[in-house]
Parts: C-alpha cells; sequence; structure tokens
C-alpha cells in the first residue's frame, strides 16, 4: 500500500518534471537561434523536423548511434579507457538490474516462466549486476577524488549521482544479507510456503537452514542431530528448494550476512531488514521523482544530444530547432570535463583564474544563466570573457562523449552577447576574433569587427582620445630620470627613451601605410607614440587606435636605429589598457 | 637527424586540415621523423594582445611538454613559432617569469627548462634536410611556374630572436621553392603582413592589406602565391573570395602551401597533399594545370657531379 502511494506519487513527480523540462527545452533561448517564437512555434519545428527525420536516409544514421555511440559509448572509449570500463560497468549494470530487479513483474516475469529472483540464474545475476555497479562506482570516486585528472572539478551534482546511485546499491546488498540471516524473514516464508504445524518440523527446518542457508537463529541448534537435519532437508525438499537457491549464489548480499550474522539479533530487533528495505525503495523513489533536475537526467538528455547530433546539419535544419536543441544540450552535459582536459585555451585559466574558461564550467554557468535570466553582472562578464577567449580549435566538440555540439553553442552565445551589444571585453581585441569574421558565411555573423570597434572606442572615451587634458604643471622639458610613467604602465620596456624620432618605424609601417591620411584613423603614429611615452605624455597613447590595429609584424622594431622594441612595447602598453580599461567595466557600459 | 614533436596549433585541424596531411607526407618522405604529442595546447599567440603572462604559460606548456619526451618542436604556423620562439626568449632574461610559470607547470609534473629547439617546418627542410637532398628526392621539376614567395612576418621578425633568415633580404624560403624547378619571384610585398592578425579587429584594413599583397604578388608575374603559415593562407583563400565577393577585386592568385608544392615534386599524390583539382574556379582554373606541366630533372644532374667531386 505505502510502496503503492509512494510509486504513484515519485511518478507523478516524474511526469510532472519531465514537463518542465520540455516547457524549458522549447522556450529556453541561450543563442541567437530563436528570437521571440513561441512555444508552440518551436515545438512544430520540432515536430516536422522529427518527422521528415523519420522519411529520410538520415534516420538510417540513428541504429549505428544507438548501438555504438549510446550503448557501448564509443566516444567515452575513445577518450579514456578507464572511465570507459566504469561506465560501462555502472550502465549496463544498472540497466540490466532495473528491467530484471526493479521491472520483474513486467520484464522477468513474462520473459521467463520459471523467473523467481531466489533461484539462479537470477539471484547470482541481480549481485553480478550489482556487483558491477559498485565496482564502476568506487572506480568513480577513485577518478574523482583519488587520481589528479588535470581539470576535473566536482560539483554538487557530480557527488549526487554518486551518492544516489550508490546508497541504492549498496542498501540492495544491506537488504539480501539481513534477509539471509533474518530469523523472522525464515518465520514468514516458512508460514507462507511451508505452512508448517508442528513446532519440530520447524524447528528441524530451522536447523537444516541455519546449516546450508545462513540462517542465524536466536535458539540453540548447535546440537542437532542428524535424525532433524534429515527431517529438515525433507521438509526443505518439499517447500523451499523449488524457489531458493543456496544463499552463497547471491556472492554480495552473503558476503554482508557473514559479516553481519555475530549481531544478527540486534539487528532482527531494530529491525534492519525493514530499515534496509526502506531505503531501497526510498533512495529508487527518490531519484526517480526528482531525475528530471538532477545529473542521472542524462540517461534520457544525452542520447537525445547524439540522436540529434546524429541527423542534425546546421545548413538545413531550423534555427528553432536548434535552439530547441541546444536547450537540451545544456542538459545532455554531464559535466565530465573532458573537454576542458582537452581545451586548447585551459592553461589561460592557471593565469586568469576564471573557470569559465573551461568549457565544461562555462557549460554549467550557462545553464544557470539559461534557467535565471538574471545574474550578477560579474558572472555575465566571467561567462563573456570564457567565451571570447577561444581558439576555435574545436578539439571540444570532437572530444564530447555526449554528441554536443559546443562550438555552435559558443558561437551562438556569443552572437547572441554580441547583438545585445553586452560584449565588454579586450578579447575582442585578439585573433581569437578572426574566427568570427573568417566564418562569417557559416554562422551568419554580420559586420564582424564591431564588437572591436566598440571595444577601441570604449578605449578612447576612457583615455579622454581627442580632448584636450589640461595639466597641473607644465612639463619639464628634459624627463625626470625617475619619472613614474614606466612603472605605472607596467612596462618592463624603456627602450622607447632612446627614440630620436627619426620615423623609420612610421615609414615602414604597413598600417600607416595604408591610410592616406594615418594619423586621423589610427590616432598616433609609432613614432609618436614611443616620442610621447618618452616624454612622459603616457596619456596621450593609451586611447590610440594605432595599438589595435597594428598587425604584430615587428617591421618597426626590426627596422629602429636606435633598437627601440617598439612592438613589444606595443604589446605592453595594450596588456595595461586590457587590465586598466575593462576592470570596472560593468559601471560603464 | 633532431627528434621532432610535430605542433600542429589550433587552426590547422579545422581549417587547413590539407596542411598537415601534406607536411607529414613530406617529412615521410624526406625522413624526418615526428611524434605526436595530443595533449598540447593553443600556443597563446592571439593573449599576447591581453596577457602576456597567459601566452607564456600557453607557450612554455608546450615547450615543457616536448622537453619532457625528450623532443623539440617542429611547427608548421608562423605565429605559433613566433609565439613560442619569443616566448623562449623571454623566458630566458625572466628568471621571475620562469618560476612563476613553472609554479604553475609542477601540478601536472611539468618543468619548462627552455632546452628544447623551435624550429619551422621551413627552417628544418632547408638546414636540416638540407636543398642537396631535397633535390636528390624530387622526381622531376616545374617545367614554368612562377610563384611569389610569402614569407610570414612572425618567422622572420624579430631576427635577434628568431634567427630565421636575414630580415631583409631573406632566402631561404626562395631557396626551398626554386629547388623544386619553380621560380620564385622579385615583388616589393614579399615581406609584408598577409593582414591576418587584424581581421576581426579592423575588417577593412586586413582586407586592404590582403589586397595589396595580391596585388602586387599578381602584377610580379605570380602563378601562386607560396605560403607556410595557416593564417596566411586562409587570408588568401577564402578571403580573397570574400574580396571578390565584397569588393568585386578579383585577382584570381590562388595560395599553396609549400608542403603542398614541394610534395608533388617528391612524388606523392595530389590526393594526399589535399590538393583539390576538380576544383573549378576562376581562381585555381589558370593555374592548377601549371602544377602538372614538369620536365626531367636531367639537366642539373652534370653541375651536381661536378659539386660533389670538387668537394672530394
Amino acid at each position: 500500500m505505502a510502496f503503492d502511494i509512494l510509486l504513484n506519487s515519485s511518478l507523478t513527480i516524474l511526469g510532472v518534471g519531465l514537463i518542465i523540462k520540455m516547457i524549458q527545452w522549447l522556450s529556453y533561448k541561450t543563442g541567437i537561434r530563436a528570437e521571440n517564437e513561441s512555444m508552440l512555434q518551436r515545438l512544430a519545428a520540432a515536430l516536422k523536423g522529427v518527422l521528415s527525420t523519420v522519411f529520410s536516409l538520415r534516420f538510417f544514421n540513428l541504429p549505428q548511434t544507438f548501438v555504438l555511440d549510446i550503448l557501448f559509448l564509443r566516444r567515452t572509449f575513445k577518450q579514456d579507457l578507464l572511465r570507459w570500463i566504469m561506465h560501462m560497468l555502472i550502465f549496463w549494470g544498472f540497466i540490466l538490474l532495473f528491467f530484471m530487479h526493479a521491472l520483474e513483474s513486467i520484464v522477468s516475469d513474462n520473459l521467463f516462466s520459471y523467473y523467481y529472483s531466489t533461484i539462479n540464474p537470477f539471484m547470482f545475476l541481480r549481485d553480478l549486476f550489482g556487483a558491477m555497479v559498485l565496482v564502476g562506482l568506487l572506480i568513480a570516486v577513485f577518478r574523482r577524488f583519488f587520481m589528479k585528472i588535470q581539470r576535473m572539478t566536482s560539483n554538487a551534482q557530480d557527488i549526487y549521482a554518486i551518492l544516489i546511485v550508490g546508497i541504492i546499491i549498496v542498501s540492495g546488498f544491506g537488504l539480501e544479507g539481513t534477509k539471509i540471516i533474518s530469523y523472522n524473514e525464515f518465520l514468514n516464508m516458512e508460514d507462507e510456503f511451508a505452512a508448517l504445524d508442528y513446532e519440530e518440523d520447524i524447528f528441524a527446518l530451522e536447523s537444516y537452514w541455519v546449516k546450508n542457508y545462513g540462517l542465524a537463529s536466536p535458539n540453540n541448534i548447535s546440537n542437532v542431530s542428524e535424525e532433524v537435519l534429515a527431517l529438515g532437508e525433507e521438509i526443505h525438499n518439499d517447500t523451499c528448494i523449488d524457489c531458493h537457491t543456496k544463499p552463497t549464489a547471491a556472492f554480495g548480499g552473503y558476503a554482508v550476512s557473514r559479516a553481519f550474522k555475530p549481531f544478527a539479533g540486534i539487528l532482527e530487533f531494530i529491525g534492519a531488514v525493514n530499515i534496509f528495505y526502506w531505503i531501497h525503495i526510498l533512495a529508487c523513489f527518490i531519484g526517480l521523482a526528482i531525475l528530471p533536475f538532477t545529473k542521472m537526467f542524462h540517461i534520457v538528455t544525452t542520447p537525445l544530444s547524439l540522436f540529434t547530433s546524429a541527423v542534425m546539419k546546421r545548413e538545413n535544419a531550423s534555427p528553432l530547432n536548434i535552439a530547441t536543441r541546444q536547450a537540451i544540450e545544456l542538459d545532455a552535459c554531464v559535466h565530465c570535463t573532458t573537454c576542458s582536459s582537452n581545451c586548447s585555451v585551459a592553461p589561460a585559466f592557471d593565469i586568469l583564474g576564471n573557470e569559465n574558461i573551461m568549457p565544461s564550467e562555462r557549460m554549467m554557468a550557462l545553464r544557470r544563466f539559461s534557467t535565471k535570466q538574471k545574474i550578477s553582472s560579474q558572472d555575465f562578464l566571467a561567462i563573456q570573457e570564457g567565451i571570447c577567449l577561444c581558439s576555435s580549435c574545436e578539439r571540444c566538440t570532437v572530444v564530447c562523449p555526449a554528441g554536443i555540439n559546443l562550438k555552435e553553442l559558443w558561437y551562438d552565445v556569443r552572437e547572441h552577447f554580441i547583438r545585445n551589444g553586452s560584449i565588454v571585453t579586450p578579447l575582442v581585441l585578439t585573433p581569437y576574433s578572426y574566427n568570427r569574421a573568417y566564418s562569417r558565411d557559416e554562422f551568419e555573423s554580420p559586420l564582424q569587427d564591431s564588437p572591436a570597434r566598440e571595444a577601441k572606442s570604449f578605449i578612447g572615451r576612457k583615455y579622454n582620445k581627442g580632448k584636450f587634458v589640461e595639466r597641473d604643471k607644465p612639463l619639464p622639458l628634459i624627463p625626470d630620470k625617475d619619472q613614474p610613467d614606466k612603472k605605472d604602465m607596467g612596462l618592463t620596456q624603456d627602450t622607447f627613451a632612446y627614440c630620436f624620432s627619426c620615423e623609420n618605424c612610421t615609414n615602414i609601417c604597413p598600417v600607416v601605410m595604408n591610410y592616406e591620411k594615418p594619423e586621423e584613423a589610427l590616432d598616433m603614429l609609432p613614432h609618436q607614440i614611443m616620442r610621447s611615452l618618452g616624454l612622459g605624455l603616457t596619456d596621450l597613447v593609451l586611447g590610440a587606435n594605432m595599438l589595435w590595429d597594428c598587425v604584430t609584424c615587428y617591421q618597426c622594431q626590426e627596422n629602429c636605429p636606435q633598437n627601440v622594441k617598439v612592438t613589444d612595447i606595443f604589446f605592453e602598453l595594450k596588456n595595461q589598457i586590457s587590465k586598466e580599461c575593462f576592470k570596472n567595466h560593468e559601471n560603464e557600459s | 637527424m633532431e627528434k621532432y614533436a610535430l605542433f600542429i596549433g589550433c587552426n590547422i585541424p579545422v581549417k587547413v586540415e590539407q596542411y598537415e596531411h601534406s607536411a607529414r607526407a613530406v617529412l615521410n618522405k624526406l625522413d624526418v621523423e615526428v611524434k605526436d604529442i595530443d595533449t598540447f595546447n593553443c600556443c597563446g599567440y592571439p593573449l599576447k594582445n591581453v596577457d602576456q603572462a597567459g601566452w607564456l604559460l600557453s607557450s612554455a606548456r608546450n615547450i615543457a611538454l616536448a622537453e619532457a619526451r625528450g623532443l623539440n618542436l617542429l611547427t608548421l604556423c608562423q605565429c605559433c613559432f613566433g609565439s613560442l620562439k619569443t616566448a623562449a626568449a623571454k623566458l630566458k632574461e625572466d628568471n621571475k617569469a620562469k618560476e612563476r610559470i613553472n609554479e604553475i607547470l609542477s601540478k601536472e609534473n611539468l618543468e619548462y627548462q627552455g632546452v628544447c629547439k623551435i624550429e619551422h617546418l621551413l627552417s628544418v627542410l632547408h638546414n636540416e634536410v638540407t636543398l642537396k637532398t631535397i633535390e636528390e628526392k624530387t622526381i622531376d621539376k616545374y617545367k614554368d611556374l612562377n610563384i611569389a614567395t610569402h614569407y610570414g612576418c612572425h618567422a622572420l621578425r624579430p631576427s635577434n630572436i628568431m634567427e630565421f633568415d636575414d630580415p631583409v633580404k631573406p632566402s631561404l624560403f626562395d631557396n626551398l621553392v626554386n629547388v623544386t624547378g619553380a621560380e620564385s619571384i622579385e615583388w616589393a610585398l614579399k615581406l609584408d603582413c598577409c593582414g591576418a592578425p587584424v581581421l576581426g579587429i579592423n575588417d577593412n584594413l586586413s582586407l586592404d592589406l590582403t589586397e595589396k599583397k595580391l596585388t602586387n604578388a599578381k602584377k610580379a608575374g605570380a602563378d601562386f602565391i607560396c605560403v607556410s603559415c595557416p593564417w596566411c593562407y586562409m587570408q588568401f583563400d577564402k578571403i580573397q573570395d570574400r574580396i571578390a565577393v565584397d569588393r568585386g577585386n578579383k585577382y584570381n592568385l590562388p595560395p599553396i602551401l609549400y608542403s603542398q608544392l614541394l610534395g608533388l615534386r617528391l612524388g606523392i599524390a595530389e590526393k594526399n597533399l589535399g590538393i583539390e583539382t576538380d576544383q573549378k574556379n576562376d581562381k585555381v582554373s589558370k593555374a592548377y594545370p601549371k602544377l602538372f606541366e614538369t620536365e626531367e630533372k636531367e639537366a642539373k644532374k652534370p653541375k651536381k657531379k661536378k659539386a660533389t667531386k670538387s668537394k672530394k
């Protein structure tokens, strides 16, 4: 009764959770793919997409994906053998237990006419599957907490996933073990299946079970005669043997029973069988009820992601479906951190300390971002930095075991930020911006350099470019030797001091040469910048476009007769501006 | 011959795959052994603008990975080459930065020592394989092929660090082109920037610079513009197409990677070099057939014999 109520309520909660998830998938807009379409429009597009896939050749991609990528975790196998073994053990152990044991009345009873959970092979198999999961979990714990896997982090969901599966399996073994030794269980079973009338017969059976079936009895049965045991065996053969294999077959539960046997009395007294039973059942039901909101939901979303990536191509898929797929992909990520350990730019995390640089952590942040549209501006900027600090090597997408098209997700989210005019990071002024311009046609990005232009004018405003700034005191004719500028600017170079304005750098600069009126386009020319630095007029140079339009070809530096390291000084100035100018940008933009 | 780890970088596997295939084929043909390290990261070049510490760590980690295996680095990209080499030079003089980096690297049991040699495909071919061996291994030579050789800024400059070639009058790449029988022509903008570093930052400037180079090379009579850097390749390939569409200026001067140019004469099938001869467009239709007009090497043979004799 209680079981049914609990089962039904957990199934109801699960149902509600699934509906909420589907609503989320059809309403979230993480990238640029969906604008203001209604949920119904997205649902219609999704159904159309599914139907057109069913009636197309692409449909034949699915069986292969199902067998290789989902049942045999091919993508994980390619990455890491130990992790593959771990996941195969947990996945297959749990799935087999689910069908054979949890759904026994639906599956096993109908499949095998002789099915009883207490006879072989089922008794043995149940423990085998349980042991598979347990070994898998031990490997998982070992990997997460003892192996130093590069850039692997564990969040609450990761720990929950290990815990919930662990509790279910361990309580299962506990239940089995306490049941084997339980005298009350024995009496109940005897009552139900043997219904013996005479005390002697019960005692005989009990003695036989103590001797051969691991039962712990409160009675003194140490000196039972051979005859009694023979009688016990006879009764056993009549009433028990048909549906009860020796408990040693359930090797896990049997091992537990041996460990528990000395405490059989206490365990009986506290009702350990019931305790284990309820822990086991409740863990299952709770896990089931909140499934859609936990990491374990990946048993649904990851296959979904693998299926969609097997049949969906960006070129011909509806943009609405891409938006929906991206919403599903946020849920399909299991935070395995494979992407982060393969990420080309991950070392930048060690310097900048922004975990959003690592794709797996950025995925988690985007998930939070999509559920709560309001996040702190600091978090928002951190996500931006992460998403713009990408060399577009696409390794994350290639290695993702869940088949998530990460590169498109990054691209669409970044595009979304850019179109909203909310991109504020100096990273748009680096060659990391190249890919957006280069792949314009693939991703339909108009005005490829607009974020950089905005950033440049932002820097210009910050440093009062073009405005006359009154000075407190006249500049000394000979620059002060200990002037603070070099240190203030964080410059390790002071070779600008040797500049005598021969203008070689400016004359050889291909960027200067490109403009009819270079001083208008670039604000300041290389030699002017060097000379200004030498005069202590650092504030003059900081807003200049020249710094960012520099192609870093090193012609100026190579051709300087005074060995002024022009390009290297540019780099240092740019570094300094990036740190200083974008530090408190959230207030300004 | 030194042992190298092949440093492919981020662009090549995604955007210029043919460079990796052709470079491996050529190196294999010339008996240069290269190993792969799949834990390499970005060289850090794009970070240099905004965070030099990030650039230094990125470069140093790659070098440390090679050093841990007792290998040297062979890059295919001018910018990776420049980035790694300038980082090594910086760490040589900045002990503090080196210490900080080693502290971070020690978390994954790596140590940056700075003993690893950093080379580019071109310098390995020219200085280690040598022109003589390359010539011996070629099966024939180009008959009539004019090549505008594009050095790529970051290989040449800053020359005191790169030590690649004379920064004012380099000849290394020209020699490598000439050894295939093609002619490396003279053109004024040979040593200038391709425009790639500012695409996405100042698109018009980037396209202007690319156009100037294409105009100049075309005027000098080039059939191909020969590059050995993925950035330059992308610029002269896809961005050239974009210039044709957006600005209506058609140059029809295709880029070719040096590994492809040499690979053909080493007898490597164009399929293995990633040369798509079935392409039909104005950019390549005139140039591609010229890749297959060849002649015997004979003419040069007597000369070579003389040279070897005189040495003895």
